[in-house]
């Protein structure tokens, strides 16, 4: 009997104990499974150039592909705003999905509800839905804001939010000045970053329409769509606070998405202020973090007078250094000695260790601004991002990729792939392998099917704990993905040189 | 105090927390919302005669109230994730947009062994993405092509599902009639399911669509397997989904007692074992609300019976194993006692370790539509209380059969809002809740010891014998971790 109450084994180890593994071995009888020479045969022809033709001459199916629907942008989004309750119009399963994902990436609490439309609705439309949702959300959960997206059941049918939401005033759901902003969020355009973008153009439409702008001093900052955001945005406060500038931040997730534990569970916490959201109109700025999250709202900020740049997730030396000549542009306010010192630190970080990252070839995927910055910092190290790849990425970033590759010596022969998905990377790790992946949880598959480390610094990672809490963003962010990417290749070394009297004269002490 | 008054102050304290979460709530949803909480009442003369503890009345199975924080999914969570997704070496699109099926990748557990992407599929994502243009102009073209490339990069897939997310059933494509062709062209199995998120009301009605699904598109078609030799002795465990080896810490003992497990659905199960399905003696259900639709239907068409278990901690697995064995010879009889006498030092040895560092605790349970109730003999089994139940997307028969499990006074709340179950577990302050995801990390954050009900926190089998182990061990690592006296910083307790 394999169970003992003395060392009580799970499934990873009881299943392969010899029990186990003969009654497995008798079920595969009764299967009808293939052969398992087949199986072989079929396995490694998956692999080879003629597969990695067919999987690119692809049009319809989309197999593993690494982006999500707009609704969880705009829920993210939300939450970074003080008080606010998401409220998205349309199924509720959907809804619970969002929250689901969320949590297991910030492991955190993840609110948002749902106006639950049923096949009535589909017939009639959602208005009761959204007039007595409404009325109960404000009542239950006492939010400050309601914000309001939809799923696509609500987009296919068509309501109209804006009179939705005027006639479920009217009715007396909630107040009259009750701040309701919304967007429409239809799932079969774009991606999660869309989604953001359209839920805070939303957000600041709701505070900003109509309002005549006087300008100030201070500068907005929209992070953008970030599995990091926790650690990354209290960075960039830091940063903002050493250089003594005046600013906001657009959607402030980092203490709705970490909240301590100390028996009181706080189902809001922290968030830009409404107050804020309405006076950012005046900034003489709006700074994007990630292009591709924010390409409505920049224009809308443009649109007041305000001046914009966008970036694309400030990771590593020089995307650093922009940011902070720009803000420092913007504001007149130097770059404090601190942060050069810091600056300074990361170089000498990287100095030391160059030798390990010179030549390393890497495979890259994820939202397209983190792809980019990941890829520039890999350039700055020596390191080659081979492919690089983002579901949600254009013809315009693709472009804007090549030009980085062409920036550097280290890019030639690198490629950006937008629109492809995690079975086309399968058939490139297999036919032009790299040393290192860079992704996130998902390619833990990768991982297993083409023996590429994996090293995980995108949304979402469900399998590895607490990384988001520390920042990537900015020069201490960019000494902790060092050390990740350094962790990696030392672990590797190790347990390739670990085999005693085989491999262990390498097994070095000191590398 | 005995112990009768204070299942007396219980129930006063629940009837209480219910009157104050309804005072919460706007008029109308106030109406709707009191007709899912209850107390459990004491059961009447023919209830107890039955062997019931208790009834438990609420209602269930209808619309959930918007803007409350339900906690409920969809039909497609209950077609894809929870009847087909685990089919292994079938293909299952997500058809539609790129969401539901990215939200429920790989995120139920269920265990099977197989070449991922070659022979088997269940930890992948394959959807048809749709765009604008497959909305204004509909899918069904792109779904051909999609099946076409599916045959082409995946030979070895057996069959593939169209599983339907919202947009398909308001656009008006025919999937059906897409199947259809394509069964034809590739003489695959091609199974469509209209399991749009808008139909129902929870996950419940996905489940009976996907049945009706196997029933139409799997069983009606030519016998594939008219040689497969069956002995008197052939099951099919109905109803068990491997959540972290589940059905295979079940299936150990249902043959180490004598029976051939032939099929089992849906966890680590292929296509194969859907389709004989019919020749087996005797279907074993073990998630009731899941997929008694389609057991009743091999009953009434291919004269199979089927009987209900648990095996979830020993008294149950004893009762259920001897159950089964009733419907055999006297070989399976025997045999079922041997299994039951083989296993009961380590009951012992379990409970005689876990019981004192467990016994007294009180657990708050919502789950889904059946280990509300099956889950509450293994707590009892190690000395510990269920206070409070209830489930996402249960039916009347489901609050009937609770009854059986809980006692008296037990808080009983129906697709429970997040509100009212934040409210419930702060005045009853339970020693362990068992829930999901989404109440995990509120639940924690109160300090209250927690337990994901749906996946296993990650861990697993929790049925059978090995699985009672593993459940008694996770439920005392969950509730006497040191975490849970640090909550308060030192210079704050004193005040
Ligand atoms: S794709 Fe549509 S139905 Fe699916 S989760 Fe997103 S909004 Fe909901
Ligand atoms: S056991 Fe519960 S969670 Fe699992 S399928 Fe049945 S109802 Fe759903």
């Amino acid at each position: 009997m394999p169970q003992n109450v003395d060392k009580i084994l799970d499934h990873a180890p009881l299943f392969r104990e010899p029990e186990y593994k003969q009654m497995l071995a008798e079920k595969a009888k009764l299967e009808n499974m293939p052969s398992a020479e087949t199986v072989t045969q079929i396995a490694d022809w998956t692999k080879s150039w003629e597969y990695r033709e067919k999987n690119f001459a692809r049009e319809s199916l989309s197999v593993n592909p690494a982006k999500a629907c707009q609704p969880l942008g705009a829920v993210f989004v939300s939450a970074g705003f003080e008080r606010t309750m998401s409220f998205v119009h349309g199924s509720q399963g959907c809804v619970a999905y969002y929250r689901s994902h969320l949590s297991r990436h910030f492991k955190e609490p993840s609110s948002a509800v749902s106006s639950s439309m049923t096949e009535d609705a589909a017939v009639f439309g959602g208005l009761n839905n959204m007039v007595d949702g409404l009325a109960n959300t404000y009542k239950l959960y006492d939010p400050k804001m309601i914000a309001v997206s939809t799923t696509c059941m609500a987009e296919v049918i068509g309501d109209d939010l804006h009179s939705f939401i005027n006639t479920a005033k009217l009715k007396g759901s909630v107040p009259e000045t009750f701040d309701v902003p919304f967007a429409h969020t239809p799932a079969f355009v774009g991606s999660h970053v869309t989604g953001y973008d359209n839920m805070l153009k939303g957000i600041l439409e709701h505070f900003w329409k109509g309002q005549t702008r006087t300008p100030d001093t201070s500068i907005n900052i929209i992070p953008g769509f970030d599995g990091f955001a926790v650690g990354n945005n209290r960075e960039l406060k830091r940063v903002l606070g050493l250089m003594g500038v005046k600013y906001t931040i657009l959607s402030d997730v980092s203490d709705q998405f970490d909240t301590p534990s100390d028996g009181e569970f706080r189902m809001f916490d922290g968030g830009t202020s409404l107050e804020a959201a309405r006076e950012a109109v005046n900034a003489r700025a709006t700074l994007s973090l990630q292009e591709y999250c924010t390409p409505k709202t920049l224009e809308y900020a443009e649109s007041f007078g305000q001046e914009t740049a966008s970036f694309h997730y400030p990771l590593g030396v020089q995307a650093t250094d922009e940011l902070l000549q720009k803000i420092s542009e913007l504001t007149g306010k130097p770059v404090p000695q601190e942060l050069e010192l810091e600056r300074g630190r990361l170089i000498d970080a990287m100095a030391d260790s160059q030798s390990w990252l010179h030549g390393k070839t890497y495979a890259i995927y994820g939202d397209p601004d983190f792809v980019y910055g990941m890829a520039r910092f890999i350039l700055e190290t020596g390191g080659e991002p081979k492919h690089c790849l983002a579901t949600n990425g254009t013809k315009a970033w693709e472009e804007q990729m090549q030009e980085l590759f062409a920036s550097s010596p280290f890019g030639a022969g690198c490629k950006a792939w937008g629109g492809r998905d995690l079975w086309h990377m399968r058939s490139l790790l297999a036919t032009e392998s790299v040393d290192l992946l860079i992704g996130n949880s998902y390619g833990k598959y990768l991982e297993r099917d083409t023996d590429t480390p994996l090293i995980r610094l995108m949304f979402p990672i469900f399998d590895r704990h607490h990384h988001h809490r520390f920042p990537v963003w900015g020069y201490q962010g960019g000494l902790r993905v060092l050390v990740t990417l350094l962790d990696k290749i030392f672990d590797k070394l190790d347990a390739d040189t670990i085999d005693p009297g085989v491999t262990d004269y390498s097994f070095d002490l000191t590398r | 105090m005995s112990l009768d008054e204070e299942d007396n102050n219980d129930r006063e304290l629940h009837a209480r927390l219910i009157a104050e979460v309804l005072e919460a709530y706007p008029d109308k949803a106030k109406k709707r919302r009191q007709k899912h909480l209850a107390v459990a009442k004491a059961p009447d003369a023919e209830e107890k005669a039955e062997g019931g503890l208790s009834e438990c009345d609420v209602k269930s199975n209808v619309k959930s109230v918007p803007g409350v924080m339900t906690i409920r999914g969809c039909a497609y969570a209950g077609s894809k994730g929870v009847v087909w997704g685990p089919v292994k070496d079938m293909v299952h699109i997500s058809h539609g947009p790129v969401g539901c099926g990215q939200y429920s990748w790989s995120q139920r557990r269920n265990y099977y062994i197989g070449n991922t992407g070659v022979d088997s599929f269940v930890t992948m994502q394959f959807t048809s993405d749709f765009q604008e243009r497959d909305i204004v102009f509909g899918g069904d073209k792109k779904l051909e092509k999609i099946v076409d490339e599916i045959n082409e990069l995946f030979p070895l897939a057996k069959g593939i599902s169209i599983q339907s997310e919202c947009p398909i059933g308001l656009i008006g494509d025919d999937i059906e009639a897409v199947a259809k062709k394509k069964k034809q062209e590739s003489g695959k199995t091609i199974v469509p399911v209209r399991c749009e998120g808008f139909r129902g009301v929870s996950q419940s009605l996905g489940h009976h669509i996907a049945n009706d699904a196997i029933r139409d598109w799997v069983f009606d078609k030519n016998d594939n397997h008219a040689d497969f030799e069956t002995t008197p002795y052939d099951v099919n465990v109905i109803g068990d989904y491997n959540i972290g080896g589940d059905a295979w810490s079940s299936r150990i003992l249902l043959e180490e007692m004598g029976l051939r497990v032939v099929g089992n659905w849906s966890g680590d199960a292929t296509l194969a074992e859907i389709e004989r399905a019919p020749k087996a003696k005797l279907n074993l259900i073990h998630c009731y609300r899941s997929m008694n639709y389609i057991c009743r239907h091999m009953e009434e068409k291919y004269n199979v019976p089927w009987i209900e278990y648990n095996f979830f901690g020993p008294s149950q697995i004893a009762a259920s194993l001897r159950a089964i064995a009733e419907r055999f010879d006297d070989r399976i009889k025997e045999g079922a006692e041997r299994v039951i006498a083989k296993y009961q030092p380590l009951v012992d040895a379990v409970i005689e370790k876990f019981r004192p560092r467990l016994a007294g605790k009180k657990v708050m349970l919502y789950v889904g539509g059946l280990r509300p109730r099956h889950v509450v003999n293994a707590y009892h089994d190690l000395g510990m209380e269920i206070t409070g139940t209830g489930y996402e997307f249960g039916h009347n028969d489901d609050y009937q059969r609770t009854g059986h499990y809980v006692k008296e006074g037990t808080l009983i709340y129906d697709d429970v809002t997040g509100y009212e179950l934040e409210r419930f577990i702060e005045g009853m302050r339970p020693d362990l809740v068992g829930s999901g995801i989404k109440e995990k990390y509120p639940v924690q954050k109160m300090g209250i010891p927690f337990r994901q009900m749906h996946s296993w926190d990650y861990s697993g089998p929790y049925h059978g014998y090995d699985g009672f182990a593993i459940f008694a061990r996770d439920m005392d690592l969950a509730i006497n971790n040191p975490v849970w006296g640090m909550f308060k910083a030192p210079w704050k307790s004193a005040a």
